[in-house]
């Protein structure tokens, strides 16, 4: 499995999405930048976190309009691997990859912390070596995390199996004052309807070694490379 | 004659300097441009003859003061550089964009030197809640450096926030950066034979921060609000563009030397290259790519506009140069060529605007031995006699002083900050030090087992009531911070935040901490190899004039063998709790967070530091972490023994049952925050190997309880119990006192 990591003025966890990919997982794993059009060489590709163009407008809004992410789009719908960590998420909801958006915290700052999300869905791609109801331990770090889609969608979403990871407590129940960015349903990663498009706002990619105080990230990709 | 010189923040006797070596009359370039680099700021005209006290050398010193940032080596392979500056005033005008900017000048310091960014740290002083504006000088500064730091990908890893009365119309704001280099391929600001081109990439340059220098060499007055069009804006989008430009042109190996434009803007880096190269430099301003229109030559000169650098490129590599701007959509432009006589020439459209001695810009800029004695408030803050005070209760006085901006906890601060970003965080904020790893040195192929420790310090008022001891204290604070996590002090950068120099009472306070500093640091074997000195932080009003407390901030770093094999601050298995350190020195409460919080009393004498005794103890604690003898380590600093005991509790499952029996009164013997001192844990089958070291170092133990799996809280004092709750009411006044007083937007 060959994996690209997304490059755009601005990124900056691409280094660390791409030192998890190279050094802990040991595959295959280039970067790519925000001028490439052409993916087809690649199995999956990873958009990483950091403030593309400067999050000038919106969050993801320029790099969404880049001939990479017009690659990103149409590698999606020959049902390719694309996954979103934070500034990826947002950047594959301006893209209409990934349902919803993504609004800047109710609190109005930025939070980095270490967050519980619950597993709501273990058959996707993205989840399956997981368990329903399993608590992982992963850090945010975001000022737009906020996510938003209407009660209509959502129960869709719901219905779907759509949605992958809400911010629970440690004991892995979901409530309010665990949620730290005021989205709805607490909601911290989904996917798209056909399951090949997944964006969520905590990084992984700090949650990948135990030195770094958890290795739950690693789940994530390892549920994909047992494909 | 009229006072030309006044509008350009000269003297008359330095105007006239001027005239003796031109032989004739500056023009209005030339005026701005002198103004500005000889200010305090630029040219540390009132410290240097002091500075020269520090002790700068060491085997793994590369680079020492002088330079954007100092470098030390870590290994063989890697290399550190490092620097702490400040940007106090302009972030009392404009809180925002004023800490923003200070994050973005001290990035491109140490980018400046080839080094990668990978860690931040941030000093902070603000005045208390009771001045209306603390609030919003909290949050504006506090999301300004989340604003800029987060952006640009560098984390926060480190810092403290401080509030005391003597900072509230001028907060203090100290960015400190760290970045890595390959052995071997620093940069500096350099060119090496003329003919040679400077090369200006990065933004724009437009008419922001003009005469910033300046503003940040005078003080504050009530007319404040004009100044606003001094402070910079500070993008950090073109910030990240710019690392990631400048680390593809030094791995390229395309340019000689570089000097980022901060204070005094073109002219300023355009001089340091050439008086530090002995040579001279043109400057065709009409090739600076504006981003405003009809700016003229004085504006193009000594804007201050952010995110740009001056690079020394050989004409062949321009190109080359020119193409990776162009692919992070940078500008770029050749602005300039080092020539081979000493002298700075800027030419518009042909035209010659200013024409000086880069000599006279740089080396004989004014240098002042400033006169200095003590002040008069010395002998009123040493009629203190703590056997006076009246005794009060433990319990009371200890949820008082957790709930004092500072001492609870600044969760409120750094969550806003992304200290995890790169990846290399190992202990973040909270604990004594941050340690990072460093997984590659900017390729994979380079990498180190090594770890870095960084600790940030600076105790003002112990620096008030005693420069020359409070100088000591904070060196020796900062070190031991970093023996707390196991990482050996390596080397310290300073930023020294005085006030008004021309009073005698500030340079005597400014003279004697350096000298206590200095001593501290020839004592303990750690060099200063970088800093900046920030003077009139003053603030005069109708009634009063106001100058900060002294305030040296030190940002000491430090190697850890390994880096993964570090103690933290706080307690992670059951563990006996000792006290060690220098347990002899009569425990005072002088300048103390308890005498302040508890008898509004900002009184004494610092306690002095007993340098030998201390390094012998940062020793130890290297030891102990090497041989993993010890559980958790932590310092004994602001609130006293009980309130570090408590820090290493709170945010884990454990309890404390402490037992003392003592001579002190229990307020003296919780509270006083003599140095030298930390609270070890340490499992009961190595509680005899430890204190036979300490013994054998020559230090002294003391038993002082213990951590519970109940998360409850027992103190008992010569056989009495003093306090016996459960912890959390503890916990929440620590946790949440901050952000109360903040309110919750």
């Amino acid at each position: 499995m060959k994996f690209a990591v997304c490059v755009f003025p601005g990124s900056n966890c691409d280094y660390d999405t791409y030192y998890v990919i190279r050094d802990i997982l040991e595959k295959d794993v280039e970067f790519v930048y925000w001028e490439e059009k052409n993916l087809s060489k690649y199995d999956v590709v990873v958009l990483p976190g950091g403030f593309s163009f400067g999050d000038y407008l919106r969050p993801g809004a320029l790099a969404a309009r880049t001939p990479l992410a017009q690659a990103i789009y149409d590698f999606a719908q020959k049902g390719k691997y694309v996954i979103g960590i934070c500034n990826g998420f947002q950047i594959l909801t301006e893209l209409g990859l990934l349902p919803g958006a993504l609004l800047p915290n109710l609190n109005m700052r930025f939070v980095c912390k270490w967050v519980n999300l619950r597993v709501e869905n273990e058959r996707s791609a993205f989840t399956r070596k997981l368990e329903k109801g399993d608590v992982l331990r992963i850090p945010i770090a975001h000022h737009d995390g906020r996510y938003y889609v209407p009660e209509e969608e959502l129960r869709k979403m719901e219905e779907n199996g759509q949605i992958l990871f809400r911010y629970c407590d440690e004991q892995g129940e979901v409530k309010e004052e665990v949620n730290p960015n005021g989205s709805v349903s607490n909601i911290a990663g989904v996917m798209n309807k056909e399951g090949n498009v997944f964006g969520m706002m905590p990084h992984p990619e700090r949650a990948s070694e135990d030195i770094l105080g958890s290795h739950d990230g690693l789940m994530l990709w390892y549920s994909l490379l047992s494909d | 004659m009229e006072r030309v010189w006044e509008a350009y923040g000269l003297t008359e006797e330095e105007y006239r300097k001027i005239l003796k070596t031109l032989k004739r009359e500056p023009n209005h370039v030339e005026l701005g441009v002198l103004g500005a680099l000889w200010s305090e700021h630029c040219s540390y005209k009132s410290s240097k003859k002091h500075l020269k006290k520090f002790p700068t050398k060491a085997e793994w010193v590369v680079q020492g003061p002088g330079e954007n940032a100092g470098v030390v080596k870590i290994d063989e392979k890697v290399w550190v550089a490092f620097k702490v500056e400040s940007h106090n005033h302009p972030s009392y005008i404009e809180p925002f964009h004023g800490a923003a900017t200070g994050v973005g000048g001290i990035i491109r310091d140490v980018l400046s030197m080839g080094a990668r960014p990978i860690a931040l740290a941030d000093s902070l002083r603000f005045g208390e809640f009771n001045y209306h504006e603390t609030k919003r000088l909290v949050k504006g500064v506090v999301s300004g450096i989340s604003f800029y730091g987060n952006c640009i990908g560098v984390p926060t890893v480190a810092g403290e926030t401080v509030f005391e009365p003597s900072y509230k119309t001028n907060p203090l704001v100290n960015a400190f950066c760290l970045g890595v280099i390959p052995a071997g391929r620093m940069y500096r600001a350099r060119a090496t034979r003329e003919g040679q081109l400077l090369f200006l990439i990065g933004s724009s340059t437009g008419r922001d921060g003009i005469f910033g220098a300046v503003m940040a060499s005078g003080e504050f007055s009530e007319d404040v609000e004009e100044k606003r069009p001094n402070v910079q804006i500070g993008d950090p989008y073109f910030g990240k563009k710019l690392v990631e430009a400048i680390m593809e042109i030094v791995e390229k190996d395309l340019i000689v030397g570089m000097q980022d434009l901060g204070a005094a803007g073109l002219a300023g880096s355009a001089s340091e290259i050439a008086a530090k190269s002995e040579k001279g430099v043109e400057l065709y301003l009409e090739n600076v790519p504006l981003r405003e229109k009809d700016m003229n030559p004085y504006e193009i000169l000594l804007s201050e506009s952010q995110e740009r650098m001056l690079l020394v490129v050989e004409e062949e590599n321009v190109e080359k140069v020119k193409e990776i701007a162009n692919k992070w959509h940078l500008e770029g432009a050749v602005v300039g060529k080092i020539t081979d006589d000493d002298t700075f020439r800027a030419y518009y459209k042909g035209e010659l605007v200013a024409e000086l001695p880069v000599s006279l810009i740089v080396d004989e800029a004014p240098v002042y031995d400033r006169p200095y004695k003590e002040p008069e408030y010395m002998k009123e803050v040493r009629n203190f006699n703590q056997e006076e005070l009246p005794q009060t209760d433990v319990k009371e006085a200890l949820k008082k002083l957790l709930s004092s901006p500072n001492i609870s906890c600044k969760e409120w601060v750094y969550t806003q900050y992304d200290y995890q970003v790169g990846t290399n965080t190992l202990l973040i904020p909270g604990h004594d030090a941050a340690v990072l790893r460093l997984k590659w040195v900017l390729r994979p192929e380079l990498t180190t087992e090594k770890g870095i420790a960084i600790s940030s310090e600076g105790n003002g008022r112990m620096v008030y009531l005693n420069p020359y001891e409070g100088g000591k204290f904070v060196v020796a604070e900062v070190c031991r911070n970093l023996a707390c996590v196991g990482a050996k002090p390596l080397a310290i950068t300073d930023c020294l935040n005085f006030g008004n120099p021309e009073r005698p009472e500030i340079m005597w306070q400014f003279v004697k901490a350096v000298e206590g500093m200095a001593e501290a640091c020839e004592e303990l074997g750690i060099p200063v190899v970088s800093g900046n000195v920030s003077l009139y932080n003053e603030t005069v009003e109708k009634n009063e004039i106001r100058n900060v407390f002294p305030t040296p901030i030190v940002v000491g770093v430090g190697v850890l063998e390994k880096a993964e094999k570090y103690t933290p601050s706080k307690v992670e298995k059951e563990s006996e709790l000792y006290l060690v350190g220098n347990l002899e020195e009569n425990l005072r409460l002088d300048g103390s967070e308890y005498l302040k919080v508890i008898h509004g009393l900002i009184k004494g004498d610092v306690p002095p530091v007993d340098l030998e005794k201390e390094k012998i103890l940062i020793n130890l604690l290297i030891s102990f972490n090497n041989k993993e003898l010890i559980t958790c380590a932590h310092d004994v600093s602001v609130g006293g023994l009980l309130i570090a005991l408590l820090e290493m509790v709170f945010r884990t499952p454990y309890g404390l049952e402490v037992e003392v029996y003592t001579d002190e009164r229990p307020d003296v013997f919780f509270f006083s925050e003599n140095p030298t001192r930390v609270i070890i844990g340490v499992e009961s089958d190595k509680a005899e190997e430890v204190k036979n070291a300490v013994e054998k170092a020559g230090l002294e133990w003391m038993y002082i309880g213990k951590t519970t799996e109940e998360k409850k809280i027992k103190v008992t004092f010569n056989g009495d119990t003093l306090l016996e709750d459960e912890l959390e009411e503890y916990e929440k006044l620590w946790r949440t006192s901050l952000e109360k007083l903040l309110g919750s937007t």
